[in-house]
């Protein structure tokens, strides 16, 4: 592949996942928004797959492809496990609106930009451009932690910052050692069951939904 | 080979406890287990003390002086815990709130906790560190929601949620540091290993560095429970059963903060001392002003407990902001003394639960005149635990001061002291009412078990000698402050 279509596809696959990050603020139905995880799961295969067909890295090709597997099949299928348990599929009262959320991830994503300078200017290839996407990514994540409700809506936003830090770690390093891809990846696929298994039991015992109804501990 | 053994002993452990239906001497098994990784603790200090280490699979792990003595830290807390558990579990069972497939359970996943925790500060790579570190996060969130009350699911999905976006920051952070070191020239094959990240520090990019402190002080001070990301300590700690919050709190908290260290070492050379300084002074200060303001109002003595912890990390964040080889090494005699008074005190604090009912510091009164065993033990442990002598905590907290003094921070260390003599006096008027009062007319003297005593006292006698004799730790401490420090 010609370094002109290296550098397009990989803009494009980054751009799909920074993309995608936007649609889970801008959608209010969780079906919807895991599809939007789905789609930005498979684009961050992508990305690794770009990288490793470009550099001829065996290694990161695997690497694509697991990802690829991982968030854009296994993962999606648990957490619509977790919706389906949930009679109310919907986001009803984020502390934000979305046009204004919608500003406020602009707004990250610019910060993204800035706080990166460093990190870019270490690394001036075309890949390395690209590393305030992830960042922005990662940010949103937090963003939408800190303004949804549901209890599944969480799960959505770790798995953004997740996201994020694995799109900035392809894009900064081919990715970390196989050792420690396979050890995070794990360790994210399991924190995502243990969330579920947790909703299923506050759901079942208690009808807890909101996280707002989670007032039992406190000072 | 030692390093290996020490992960296989509670691994093992826990196979052997996973396939066996829940009896008393399984339980003694696993104290058993935690009895051997302190003796291969301690072998394995006089190995590496005279500044040798020792490692294998190819340097995945990896043990010098510092990783010695956190073993040391791991499995004489973990003694006390699981020795504390066989109880625990024989009142779940015999009250009904527990089976026998519960007890296993709670069995299994204490082994593996150990074994997570010696994995973090046996890696010789910083990215299996973090793994374990993770792998921590999810075993002990089963643990937290063991007893499945909704106080305990609430406080697991508060602990796993924001333990893993703590994790998630640290991950960056070491990809930054990674990608430092891929960048440092000369053509130098560089990889995550502690030793080689190390050898090149000076020549890391100072930007991305700064980046990836920063990062990695949010994320690992998160499971370290620094202050402002502590808000799911108290939650976690008191809602555990009592063996565990005693392992959260004495050992958990300070193998996430030898991350810190090791990482902090190799910042110190990219960035010089003053940005992880200014770093370190914050959350240190930070944790110090947030458990003093609300320990003040605490009704809860199992939650008090856990912003204790809250406000020793700080001091411990204080003393490695300092930085020198003297501070280091009261740095870690604080982990160790923090860690035996935090462990007897959640162990007492779980017996208290269990024979009188209640978590409220309302609710229990009299203990040294109803309960003079159990009520003396809670007693010398808050003594310990407020940093006076003869424990070693009195002797760390003041080679801390003395050190932040000597490098100028002389404004944090007063800063420091006044919080502590406000947590002093919180801690002291919460104490005498639970301690003090006469006994009701006719009300016998009850005893406690002698199960539940003697492991609990030779936690804090051990406490005391520390305090006490600096003999049989002095060099291995110097040792080890050596391997952070340049």
């Amino acid at each position: 592949m010609n370094n002109a279509t290296y550098s397009s596809l990989l803009e494009l696959a980054a751009g799909l996942v920074i993309l995608c990050a936007f649609v889970t603020l801008w959608r209010r139905s969780l079906s919807a928004i895991v599809r939007a995880l789905c789609v930005q799961g498979v684009a961050l295969g992508l990305v690794a797959l770009v990288l490793g067909l470009h550099r001829r890295d065996v290694v990161l090709i695997t690497v694509g492809c697991l990802v690829i597997a991982a968030k854009g099949a296994v993962i999606p299928t648990l957490l619509r496990r977790v919706l389906a348990n949930d009679s109310l599929n919907r986001e009803t009262s984020p502390l934000v609106n979305v046009p204004a959320s919608l500003v406020g991830a602009g707004a990250l994503t610019f910060l993204a930009y800035g706080a990166t300078r460093s990190v870019v200017a270490l690394v001036p290839t075309s890949a390395g451009r690209l590393i305030p996407l992830g960042l922005a990514t990662l940010l949103i994540g937090f963003f939408s932690m800190v303004i949804r409700r549901k209890a599944a809506s969480q799960i959505v936003g770790l798995l953004l910052v997740d996201n994020g830090i694995a799109l900035v770690a392809f894009l900064a390093t081919a990715g970390v050692p196989l050792l420690v891809e396979l050890g995070a990846s794990l360790d994210v696929l399991l924190v995502v069951v243990v969330l579920r298994v947790l909703a299923v039991q506050l759901w079942s015992k208690f009808a807890v939904l909101d996280l707002d109804q989670l007032q039992e501990l406190h000072d | 080979m030692l390093t290996i053994l020490l992960l296989a002993v509670p691994l093992a452990t826990g196979l052997v406890a996973a396939t066996q239906s829940w009896r008393r001497w399984v339980g003694w098994l696993c104290t058993a287990s935690l009895g051997t990784v302190l003796i291969l603790g301690i072998v394995l200090a006089t190995r590496v003390v005279h500044g040798r280490a020792v490692s294998a699979f190819s340097g995945i792990l990896r043990a010098d002086a510092l990783s010695a003595f956190m073993v040391i830290v791991i499995g004489a807390i973990g003694l006390l815990a699981t020795a504390q558990s066989v109880r625990y579990l024989d009142a779940e069972i015999s009250s009904g709130r527990g089976t026998a497939r519960h007890a296993t359970l709670y069995a299994v996943l204490v082994q593996g906790f150990i074994t997570t925790m010696l994995l973090a500060v046996l890696a010789g790579n910083v990215g299996v560190m973090w793994v374990a570190v993770e792998a921590t996060t999810i075993i002990t969130t089963f643990l937290v929601g063991h007893r499945k009350t909704r106080g305990a699911l609430e406080a697991s999905w508060k602990y796993v949620i924001i333990c893993s976006v703590g994790i998630a920051l640290a991950f960056l952070g070491t990809v930054l540091v990674y990608l430092a070191a891929q960048h440092v020239g000369h053509g130098a094959h560089v990889s995550l290993q502690w030793t080689s990240l190390m050898s090149v520090s000076h020549h890391l990019d100072p930007g991305v560095m700064r980046l990836a402190l920063g990062l990695l002080v949010l994320g690992y001070g998160t499971k370290v429970g620094l202050a402002p990301m502590h808000s799911w300590l108290p939650d976690a700690h008191s809602q555990a059963p009592a063996p565990v919050s005693a392992l959260m709190s004495g050992v958990l908290l300070t193998v996430a903060f030898y991350a810190l260290l090791r990482f902090k070492a190799i910042c110190d050379g990219a960035l010089g001392t003053a940005f992880p300084r200014a770093l370190f002074v914050t959350v240190g200060l930070l944790s110090l002003i947030i458990a003093a303001s609300l320990l003040l109002s605490q009704h809860d003595y199992k939650r008090m407990l856990a912003y204790h912890s809250v406000e020793h990390m700080g001091l411990i964040a204080l003393g490695t902001a300092a930085g020198t080889p003297l501070a280091i090494a009261a740095v870690l005699l604080h982990i160790l003394g923090h860690g035996l008074a935090k462990a007897v005190l959640f162990l007492a604090s779980g017996e208290i639960l269990l024979v009188e009912g209640s978590t409220e510091i309302d609710q229990v009164r009299a203990l040294l005149a109803r309960r003079p065993a159990l009520g003396g033990i809670f007693a010398f442990g808050l003594v310990a635990l407020l940093g006076l002598p003869p424990f070693s905590l009195f002797v760390s907290e003041l080679n801390m001061l003395r050190a932040e003094v000597t490098v100028g921070l002389g404004w944090a260390a007063a800063i420091s002291l006044i919080c502590m003599a406000v947590i002093f006096g919180a801690v002291m008027s919460h104490g005498r009412h639970m301690l003090f009062g006469a006994r009701a007319d006719g009300e016998p003297v009850m005893r406690t078990a002698s199960t539940v005593t003697v492991p609990l006292i030779g936690g804090l006698v051990g406490c005391a000698a520390l305090g006490v004799l600096a003999w049989p730790l002095d060099s291995l401490l110097r040792a080890a402050a050596m391997v952070v420090v340049r």
